[in-house]
């Protein structure tokens, strides 16, 4: 069987070599920083004994608690935001009679993957400090939430458009012709169809706006300091192994998420 | 058996249907014309390719005629899309809902068209005992096989009670035992229903034993509309012969013709007084369209019409069909019943002559 497909990839000269280095590039360091999570020592490179003192202590840490209380609104309302509009651009731009514009399209759509993310947050923040001046608007928060919310919609959009491609047309047809009108025949049939796309695409904008950076430190204000701000602000710090707690926490909530996304969409494979 | 009540089910008047446009435009149906009545079960028969497909579509609202025009009732329905006509259909692919539970697409019509759900489950109930599906209800559709996919596809498409059910090759993905069953079981069903069926096949078999007519359609064109044995027995022309069962073709000479009626003769020199088509001109060919079934073989040199050489005999149970080498070229089959006759000591090689009725010579339009 595998001789009739061709070479086996993992015969070939340095293969091993190569898996592995990845892997533990990849892996060794989330090894490390979770080892010294639990390092009873108060520096970090020096493991002295097995202690939860630092979870404790980021327990107890009342910025840690506010940022991770900003982070979660933030994350939920962008995905929340940028699934709905990355739903309705995806059934707009697969569920139409192919035109001219189309192509130009997905290239907007798609465009703020391939812009650098300090040039978004750069023009982000010109934007705001122009709606600041100009016209007296300023959403606090709500900054954060916007600007998470559009450029979290193209890493939505895209699951969600290979899901809808990749749909069976006849039976958005076979509704129609069981009286469904259009706005029901998507409401009963493509969307809990598009449901593993769509949980996807979600999962993917919580993880985007969940650990930006770049964006999230030039637009926030006073007071609205998220997760990753809050851990870059405390590496410049005399640093504790408290730091390897928080992102080990961090860590344990992207990987809580992407497991929920990947459970829902086998629940729904399995019908 | 066909009940004539009021309006026809449904009209399709110099329907044309083009794809696309330009040098690379497929015509689909070419000025397709047919009415079809109520309560009747019709077949749309024809090779892969001809158009089936379109003209359900475009009965169905997925597709708008080009030119042309589709009635439903009595009333032009170009501008209703599907959800608005009340016609279902069962789709070749099936269509099933994979999220849904058997019950709930039976009930997906009757729930889009708003119907209390007291009303819905006892449809619901009544569909699942038509197609004897009841111990299933709750499964999903990717736990049923492809016979009980299809019959849920019906149910599914029956349960609204429309005007016209539309089935595009429903039986196509069936073995034979189970094939047989469901074409007993359609008839069955558009019986008890009394709803105008309009079923598409390629098999001229099923045609036949399942419709009240036919239409056979080749290349976009309706070549004939007519009951089984019309077309059987009386085919248009050599494409519609060819089709529907086994044929022999012979070539005939028009002699000589009184309006529209003539004298022909066949290659053995034997001259037949028949109907003929208007075009066909004195010293002009004929196409002689004759079913094996039609030929009787008697001994040679008794009165019969054609001579020829026993070539080869298939024994096939309840008959055996010989294929016979004319005298005057070309050759023919005959099938013959397998009882006490004349064809029990017949052998490879022996000298025949063929005895055919001239009814049964019918005359094509090529
Ligand atoms: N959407 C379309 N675009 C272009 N050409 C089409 C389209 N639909 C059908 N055709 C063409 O129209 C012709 C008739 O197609 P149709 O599907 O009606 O055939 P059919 O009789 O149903 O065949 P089959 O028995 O294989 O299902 C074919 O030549 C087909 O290629
Ligand atoms: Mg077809």
């Amino acid at each position: 069987m595998r001789a009739a497909k061709g070479v086996d990839l993992r015969s070939q000269f340095g293969f091993h070599t190569i898996a592995i280095v990845c892997l533990v590039v990849l892996y060794f360091p989330l090894l490390i920083l979770i080892v010294f999570s639990i390092n009873a020592n108060d520096i970090v490179a020096v493991f002295s004994g097995v202690s939860t003192r630092w979870y404790e202590k980021a327990f107890y840490n009342e910025e840690f608690h506010n940022a991770a209380r900003n982070t979660l609104i933030i994350a939920v309302s962008a995905t929340i935001g940028s699934t709905i509009f990355a739903t309705l651009a995806a059934v707009a731009t697969t569920r139409v009679a192919p035109w001219r514009g189309q192509n130009a399209v997905y290239m907007v759509i798609n465009l703020p993957l391939m812009v650098p993310e300090i040039i978004t947050a750069v023009a982000t923040l010109s934007f705001f400090a122009l709606l600041g001046r100009t016209l007296g608007f300023n959403f606090g928060i709500g900054n954060i939430i916007l600007a998470h919310l559009v450029f979290c919609i193209p890493f939505a959009y895209m699951p969600i458009r290979a899901r809808l491609e990749s749909m069976d047309l006849t039976l958005e047809g076979a509704a129609a012709d069981l009286y469904a009108t259009p706005f029901k025949a998507f409401w009963h049939v493509t969307l809990p169809l598009l449901m593993p796309g769509i949980s996807s695409g979600a999962a993917l904008a919580f993880i985007v706006s969940f650990d930006d950076f770049t964006i999230t430190q030039l637009v926030a204000g006073p007071g609205q300091t998220t997760l990753p701000l809050y851990i870059w602000a405390m590496i410049r710090r005399p640093m504790t192994p408290e730091i390897n707690a928080i992102s080990t926490i961090l860590l344990g909530i992207s990987i809580l998420f992407i497991l929920i996304s990947f459970w829902i969409a086998q629940r729904r494979k399995a019908g | 058996m066909v009940e004539l009540t009021g309006l026809p089910a449904v009209e399709a008047k110099n329907v044309t249907k083009t794809f696309g446009a330009g040098p690379d435009a497929v015509v689909a149906l070419d000025n397709v014309s047919v009415t079809i009545q109520q309560n009747e079960f019709f077949t749309l028969l024809g090779p892969s390719g001809c158009g089936k497909t379109t003209l359900l579509r475009l009965i169905a609202g997925f597709e708008l005629p080009t030119a042309g025009s589709i009635l439903l009732e009595g009333q032009e329905v170009a501008h209703l899309p599907p959800f608005k006509r009340m016609v279902n259909t069962v789709f070749q692919s099936y269509a099933l809902f994979p999220h849904l539970t058997v019950a709930e697409n039976i009930g997906f019509g009757l729930k889009m068209l708003g119907r209390r759900r007291a009303d819905r489950d006892a449809q619901i109930e009544k569909m699942l005992k038509l197609v004897k599906m009841e111990p299933m209800r709750n499964r999903k559709v990717h736990q049923l096989s492809g016979g009980q996919q299809q019959r849920v596809a019906l149910a599914r498409a029956l349960a609204p009670h429309p005007k016209v059910l539309l089935l595009d090759e429903p039986l196509s993905a069936l073995d034979l035992k189970l094939r047989k069953e469901m074409q007993i079981e359609l008839k069955r069903l558009q019986h008890e229903t009394g709803i105008t069926f309009i079923f598409v096949t390629h098999d001229q078999e099923e045609a036949l034993t399942m419709s009240d007519r036919i239409a056979v359609m080749s290349h976009g064109k309706i070549l004939q509309i007519g009951t089984a044995n019309e077309i059987y027995e009386h085919p248009v022309d050599r494409f519609v012969a060819d089709f529907i069962g086994e044929t022999n073709f012979i070539e005939a000479e028009v002699m000589q013709r009184i309006g529209n009626r003539g004298q022909i003769r066949l290659p053995s020199g034997i001259a037949l007084a028949r109907e003929l088509d208007p075009i066909a001109p004195v010293g002009g060919k004929v196409t002689l369209a004759i079913r094996p079934e039609r030929i009787d073989l008697v001994k040679p040199g008794a009165d019969c019409q054609l001579a020829g050489k026993v070539e080869n005999i298939v024994y096939f149970g309840t008959d055996t069909h010989f294929h016979i080498d004319l005298d005057t070229g070309g050759d023919v089959t005959v099938r013959v019943q397998n009882r006490r006759g004349f064809q029990e000591v017949l052998k490879q090689g022996d000298a025949v002559g063929l005895r055919i009725a001239p009814e049964a010579m019918q005359v094509l339009k090529d």
